[in-house]
């Protein structure tokens, strides 16, 4: 048998049962597909006292319309499903886009909703065996002192490496939370800080129960995404855009990025180009959006320069891709 | 910490095991059930090589914990024969020549067989798709696709199997 510490899995069947569970067993990690937690546990980053299983809790595997039109989907709901559902795909097709790109269809299956949204940073120096990172004097993220990527950093720079979330925060998406201080709903960017090592701003005992979004009102949305194995791999940069057109004009725009940094980022200075004629001067600008604004860092095995280049690349043919189809 | 009982469907049959919360689905299959047909590869679900199926769906056992599938109808490389007979899939891997070194071969047949159970005549991308979890270190793709191609049409001329 390999290697895996000890641990329980415990199974509520409502969140309330799961926030009981995880007070009585504080040490507990929540589980959804499994996907990015059980090879960190595998590789010791993570030590759980128990597993508390959320598969089981049925409230959180729906995706129901809200009153306004909108949708409010499950944290359960997998990212198979979120590639299919025909209400997402119609309404929302920049997070149908990318729930399709996250791994292989043997991930998406179990990869759910929660876990893509809550998904660990990640960095080459962190992702690696115990061995591996004993013999390199760990990191700063995990039991080490300094940051390999940034030595005279205090903060650990690890990527916020999820698909879902920039697409998610275009349309304004909040999320529920629910703790043992009860339930609250926040706006998806106020789910994450730039501090690779403490990106989510959720207590260790509360469970992202759901995501809203509003309707869409006429915005076309659109996913891009370069990786290193198209087949499989986590973003180098994800860049999720939703716009507006108004005859030869940009009527509005609204950007967000993953992969670039330890936490998604919705592109500040967008606004100030809405009403602007769609020529290669505003896609320069669209571009220049990106730089003060995103850190990549040597958390890749592909420079940090590569990624900047790539994602203002990916930018200009998205906002072109959807300016072309938008009414 | 105690075991608790495994409840599940295991290649059509029931079966109730004693395990331990930390024992992974691969094994569980392997090292409990006996069944080594199902192979771990790169062990941190990049390679595909565990592939099992778990309700019909490809699932990669050396990320799942055998207590996930409590309940669930879980299908290896092993179910697919019937004896000596071999199943549409299996035929044509060995006919067109799909397996080189043979060891990504069990996760590449499963994961064909969760997509011809959804998709009976797939296309060329569609298998590329059903397939991307899985790699083959001979990097004999193209024979691999070939294969699947072949299986669906054994399948659509009634080959039952």
């Amino acid at each position: 048998m390999e290697y895996m510490p000890p641990f329980e899995v415990l199974k509520p069947s409502t969140i309330d049962e799961a926030v009981a569970l995880h007070g009585q067993t504080p040490e507990a990690r929540f589980l959804a597909g499994g996907t990015d937690i059980i090879p960190n546990i595998r590789r010791g980053i993570v030590a759980p006292g128990a597993l508390i299983e959320l598969s089981g809790i049925a409230e959180m595997q729906e995706i129901t319309q809200t009153e306004d039109g909108g949708l409010n989907i499950g944290a359960g709901v997998t990212l198979a499903q979120l590639e299919t559902d025909p209400r997402i795909a119609a309404a929302y097709p920049a997070i149908a886009k990318a729930a399709s790109e996250v791994a292989a269809n043997s991930h998406r299956n179990v990869g759910t909703l929660g876990g893509n949204l809550c998904l660990d940073t990640r960095c080459v120096y962190y992702n690696q065996s115990e061995w591996w990172r004993s013999s390199n004097d760990y990191c700063l993220k995990h039991r080490g002192e300094i940051c390999h990527v940034a030595p005279k950093s205090k903060r650990c720079f690890a990527a916020f490496s999820g698909d879902v979330a920039p697409t998610l925060m275009i349309m304004d998406a909040t999320v529920d939370l629910a703790g043992p201080n009860g339930r609250r709903t926040i706006a998806l960017p106020d789910l994450y800080q730039a501090d690779g090592a403490a990106h989510l701003l959720i207590g260790k005992d509360e469970i992202l129960t759901a995501v809203t979004l509003p309707p869409n009102d006429g915005w076309a949305t659109g996913y891009a995404k370069v990786r290193v194995r198209v087949s499989i791999d986590f973003p180098l940069a994800g860049i999720a855009i939703a716009l507006k057109r108004d005859g030869e004009k940009l009527k509005a725009i609204k950007i967000a990025v993953t992969g670039l940094d330890s936490q998604p980022i919705t592109l500040a200075g967008a606004d100030a180009l809405a009403n602007h004629p769609f020529d290669d001067a505003l896609l320069q600008s669209l571009e220049g959006l990106l730089p003060k604004q995103i850190q990549p860092m040597t958390s890749t095995l592909t420079p940090p320069g590569y990624r900047r280049r790539v994602s203002g690349n990916l930018i200009k043919a998205l906002a072109k891709e959807l300016f072309a189809t938008a009414g | 910490m105690e075991k608790s009982i495994l409840r599940l469907t295991l290649n059509g049959r029931e079966r109730a095991d004693a395990v331990d919360g930390n024992v992974l689905l691969i094994d569980y299959i392997r090292e409990i059930a006996g069944l080594t047909g199902t192979k771990m590869g790169c062990d941190g679900g990049e390679c595909g090589a565990c592939t099992v199926l778990v309700d019909g769906e490809p699932r990669l056992a050396c990320i799942s914990l055998a207590a996930s599938a409590e309940g669930h109808d879980v299908e290896t490389i092993e179910s697919l024969a019937e004896g000596t007979r071999l199943s549409a899939l299996q035929k044509s891997f060995h006919q067109k020549l799909g397996s080189q070194c043979g060891f990504c071969t069990p996760g590449m047949i499963m994961a064909s067989e969760g997509l011809l159970r959804k998709n009976p005549d797939p296309s060329v991308e569609e298998i590329r798709t059903g397939l991307s979890g899985n790699i083959c270190r001979c990097t004999g793709y193209v024979k691999i696709i070939e294969s699947v191609q072949d299986a669906a049409e054994r399948k659509a001329e009634g080959d039952a199997a």
